[in-house]
């Protein structure tokens, strides 16, 4: 991919880590800034702190309050983000664009737990706090940069293999049972957001030589697909003690997922195919 | 905790590959303003260039690789992103799976819907092809539904019939449960790494680069992660970047759905086709306006109004809840008139799928169950859902031929291909769905035109072969365009001036139009336009500046809206999704013709070229208008 080798020639330089900020949850309260005037009167006022970091003046990162009524606001946290984009501060960055859960663009921390700014109810607290996704490398405010976690996705190949014939019979469709198919569902609807590989703390340990949960869930994915003729090779690809055995069972992973997935019970899977 | 990494000096490493070559220089915007920096500059050459890594953009990659192009594949979104992957229902073909079928019925249907808009030479292709694409995207992996026997699931879906329209309802729609168009896009992204495509990911596509003699010599787009200028220069250049259903206040369509593609052809001189015709999908979740998909009315939804009535026996007694898009949205839309919506304004209508079996809900409809809970707080199992007809679908675009390539109109030539410049997907109009799209045609037109285009690519070039050299100046009007955005410095939004347009669109372009809100629309959507030049940047920086890249889209889709705004304000007749309440029948005679809208001085500019009534081959013959009742 040219990006990739583009990419590669970027020199990443780390800013020293005790200048940044600490913002786990069960890290200490980090410094808040406000921006916006408190008002009083409404009911429904809520404050949402924002992780904002810009690369143009590589300060530390901060948390900015952004203050908006509920009141005229859509129910989700990406709804309170795009007001606040469109309506207090335009320079504030995040990913998005489906809107309904699908694209897998808005993945963040909310309130301690990742999840999809489009599929997150707006919590009735009166403080939230948003925060990029954990440990990945910020581009700017809550975009991440994705390449490691795409690159591993590619790594488990995830296309069909066959060694003979390409398609079936008389150059139609390979057939497959219901109950075959049945296999694949709680995999093939991964939408690649990284909710729960940013989720693991295998990851965050190893994130260039751990596969992470998503990564390893479509390698199921292609292992389990009846009409896949490279099984073996495939299970041979990850049985590293690196790319697959970090996965110690902690399941954040299914926690994460939006989509309902259970990333840690795919990885056993594999783990139990393993002669 | 977080590691942050701050962005040093970027190198772009020089391509290995002997076709290509991409080098770096300074270049300063043509205004003299001190405040803004030199914008980097990198010039790559490749054998062809994708704009867009939607299903169109993926497919016409995966083939360009396949034929030995050297191609790279530009789109602002992560591949996977792409809106195609919100496609629910299902891709049609005529693949016989349930039923006996015939690509000629699947063909006829097409027609009709089109409401004899479509070129039926286009829709010939397609039909006929479409067969051999469903295979083929089973044969890259996509997880299709089964039949008992192992084959792949087809549903039934709206306005598809068998025998020419005599046979009763047809089983066309090959799906994946509800999520087709997520397992379409992600078997296509897979096969693209197969292949080893080049992508240049989160890359924003600014303008063609046009050639002195009208041809087109590539594309220069913006890295939004770093802020440098990319020159793509190419022999051919495929345009996939989607609709724009964003122009409208509530539509089905994402965020991302801006229609750059649309606005650079348009920016670059030429036509626009039939943008007047823009689909309203029956079922958009009330309030929120995510879709559910027509395939739960194919699975046996209903739709009912406030007296618990199922209108559609009235409006199309055969088709009933299956009739086509436009004539269950204009239903709908009479239903609430007369005060038969539902919800305590009286202002939309019940989808029930309640009385369905639970397990059909859960192996068919998994992915809208879904959604409906979320933004509906519905339970299928129990309750109807709340819905309202929705913008879903830009029937118009870049006019095509049927092997994609880009036409113009030049003194009496309706057809001239504008050299090297190819569309497909939903930015393109080839033109297939006419005056309405039928469901399920659109994820089918997008894979077989994206391969269309990469075999007449194949047809027309070789790999390697030599390029022009880009003029010097190439690409410095855009630049100097970008700067003067980004410092823009007026007293409106970004944000103000798109929901002003959003609103006009929504109230002066709906699914019912008249001369009166036409016009009074035309006036509207040109004065937003206006107010455009008076718009406010924030964000100045380079790097991931996001204010910058909507307040693009929002220029890319004022184009869009004012061009499609003007020709339905022109086409005084009723065709498939062009309603008109002061002109209510079709007429052949006057206005069987495309529209081309032309963006000249910043004004829209119309005009009219004629649909390909004749079909490929003998294997099928013309289909002459008739009136169309479901
Ligand atoms: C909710 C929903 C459900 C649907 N369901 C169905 C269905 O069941 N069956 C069916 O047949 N059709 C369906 N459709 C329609 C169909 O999904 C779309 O028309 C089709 O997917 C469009 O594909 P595309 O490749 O043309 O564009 P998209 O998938 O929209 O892709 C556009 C691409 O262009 C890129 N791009 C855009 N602008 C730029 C730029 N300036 N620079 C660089 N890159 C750019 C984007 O990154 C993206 O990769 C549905 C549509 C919606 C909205
Ligand atoms: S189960 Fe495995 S992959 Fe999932 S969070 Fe735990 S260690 Fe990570
Ligand atoms: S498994 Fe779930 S959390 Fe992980 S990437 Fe896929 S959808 Fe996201
Ligand atoms: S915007 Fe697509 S998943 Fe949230």
């Amino acid at each position: 991919m040219a990006t990739s080798l583009i990419r590669r020639a970027i020199t990443r330089i780390q800013t020293p880590l005790p200048t940044l900020t600490i913002l786990r949850h069960h890290a200490s309260e980090p410094q808040t800034k406000h921006s916006t005037p408190t008002s009083t009167s409404s009911p429904s006022l809520k404050t949402f702190q924002i992780y904002r970091w810009n690369p143009d003046s590589p300060s530390k990162p901060d948390l900015k309050s952004y203050q908006i009524d509920l009141k005229n606001c859509g129910p989700m946290v990406l709804d309170a983000l795009i007001k606040i984009k469109n309506e207090i501060d335009p320079t504030l960055t995040f990913r998005r664009s489906c809107r309904e859960g699908i694209c897998g663009s808005c993945a963040m921390n909310i309130d301690g737990c990742n999840g999809l700014a489009c599929l997150t109810k707006i919590a009735e607290e009166k403080e939230s706090m948003i925060t990029p996704l954990p440990h990945m490398f910020v581009i700017k405010d809550l975009v991440v940069d994705m390449t490691n976690f795409y690159n591993q996705y590619k790594s488990i190949e995830p296309w069909l293999k066959r060694k003979g014939k390409v398609g079936g019979e008389d150059g139609k469709e390979v057939y497959q049972s219901k109950k075959d198919r049945e296999k694949l569902d709680g995999m093939y609807e991964c939408i690649l957001c990284a909710c729960c590989s940013t989720s693991c703390p295998s990851y965050w340990w190893n994130p260039e030589s751990y596969l992470g949960p998503a990564a390893l869930l479509h390698a199921n994915r292609w292992i389990m697909d009846s009409r896949d003729e490279y099984t073996k090779e495939r299970l041979d690809a990850v049985n590293d003690e690196f790319k697959l055995y970090r996965c110690h069972t902690i399941l954040n992973c299914a926690r994460a997922c939006p989509k309902g997935l259970n990333p840690g019970k795919q990885i056993q899977n594999i783990k139990s195919l393993q002669a | 905790m977080w590691r942050c990494v701050s962005r040093g000096l970027r190198i772009p490493s020089r391509r290995s590959t002997s076709a290509d070559s991409s080098f770096t220089h300074r270049f300063f915007s043509s205004q003299s303003n001190a405040a803004s920096p030199a914008y980097t500059i990198v010039d790559h050459t490749y054998d062809a260039v994708v704009v867009g890594a939607g299903g169109a953009g993926l497919r016409a990659a995966i083939g360009l690789s396949e034929h030995g192009f050297n191609t790279a594949c530009i789109t602002k979104l992560f591949p996977t992103r792409s809106h195609t992957v919100a496609a629910q229902g299902g891709i049609n073909a005529a693949l016989g799976n349930m039923t006996e079928d015939d690509w000629r019925w699947h063909m006829y249907d097409t027609v009709k819907g089109s409401d004899w808009l479509g070129d039926q030479d286009a829709i010939q292709y397609m039909c006929r092809e479409a067969p051999k694409a469903v295979i083929e995207l089973e044969n890259y992996g996509l997880p299709f539904s089964r039949t008992d026997e192992g084959k792949i699931y087809q549903r039934a879906f709206g306005g598809q019939s068998l025998d020419f329209g005599k046979g009763g309802q047809a089983y066309r729609c090959a799906c994946a449960a509800d999520r087709t168009g997520h397992a379409l896009l992600h078997t296509l992204y897979g096969q693209a790494m197969k292949h080893n495509t080049q992508f240049f990911v989160e890359y924003f596509a600014l303008d063609l680069i046009m050639g002195s003699d009208g041809s087109c010599q590539g594309v220069i787009a913006l890295n939004m992660e770093d802020g440098t200028l990319h020159r793509f220069r190419s022999s051919s250049t495929i345009l996939a970047t989607g609709g724009y259903g964003r122009a409208y206040f509530s539509a089905t369509s994402a965020h991302t759905c801006t229609g750059d593609g649309n606005a650079m052809v348009a920016r670059a001189g030429l036509p626009l086709e039939d943008l007047e015709f823009v689909q309203f999908h029956p079922t958009g979740i009330y309030g929120a306006g995510c879709l559910i998909t027509e395939g739960s009315r194919g699975e046996g939804g209903i739709l009912r109004n406030s007296e618990g009535e199922r209108f559609m026996e009235r409006y199309a007694p055969t088709a009933k809840d299956l009739a086509s898009r436009d004539v269950v949205s204009r239903s709908m839309t009479m239903e609430i008139r007369e005060g038969r919506g539902v919800g305590p304004m009286k202002d939309h209508i019940y989808l029930h799928l309640n009385h369905l079996p639970p397990n059909v809900l859960k192996e068919r409809l998994p992915g809208i169950s879904e959604t409906a809970a979320i933004f509906a707080g519905v339970d299928v199992t129990k309750e109807p859902i709340p819905v309202l007809p929705t913008v879903h679908y830009n029937m118009g675009g870049i006019p095509t031929n049927y092997h994609g390539e880009v036409v113009n109109k030049k003194g009496d030539d309706p057809d001239a291909i504008v050299p090297g410049l190819f569309a497909a997907g939903e930015a393109a109009c080839a033109s297939v769905h006419g005056a309405n799209r039928l469901g399920a045609n659109s994820l089918l037109d997008i894979v077989v035109f994206g391969r269309a285009c990469a075999n007449r690519v194949a047809e027309t070039y070789k790999p390697g072969q030599k390029q022009n050299p880009l003029p010097n100046d190439a690409g410095e009007k855009t630049i100097a365009w970008l700067d003067k955005i980004r410092n823009a410095n007026g007293s409106l939004h970004t944000s103000q001036i798109r929901l002003n347009m959003q609103r006009i669109m929504q109230n002066n372009a709906a699914v019912f139009r008249t001369q009166e809100t036409l016009e009074e629309g035309c006036n509207l959507i040109d004065k937003a336009w206006e107010s455009y030049h008076d718009v406010n940047l924030k964000d100045r920086s380079l790097i991931w500046n996001s204010d910058l890249l909507e307040t693009i889209e929002l220029e890319n889709l004022l184009i869009n809206a004012c061009i499609t705004m003007h020709s339905a304000e022109a086409r005084k007749e009723s065709r498939g999704a062009h309603a008109r309440e002061d002109f209510t029948k079709r007429d052949d005679e006057k206005w069987m013709k495309h529209t081309l809208g032309y963006w000249e001085n910043e004004k829209v500019r119309l005009d009219y070229r004629p649909v390909h009534m004749n079909t490929l081959d003998d294997e099928v013959e013309t289909f002459p208008p008739k009136a169309r009742v479901y």
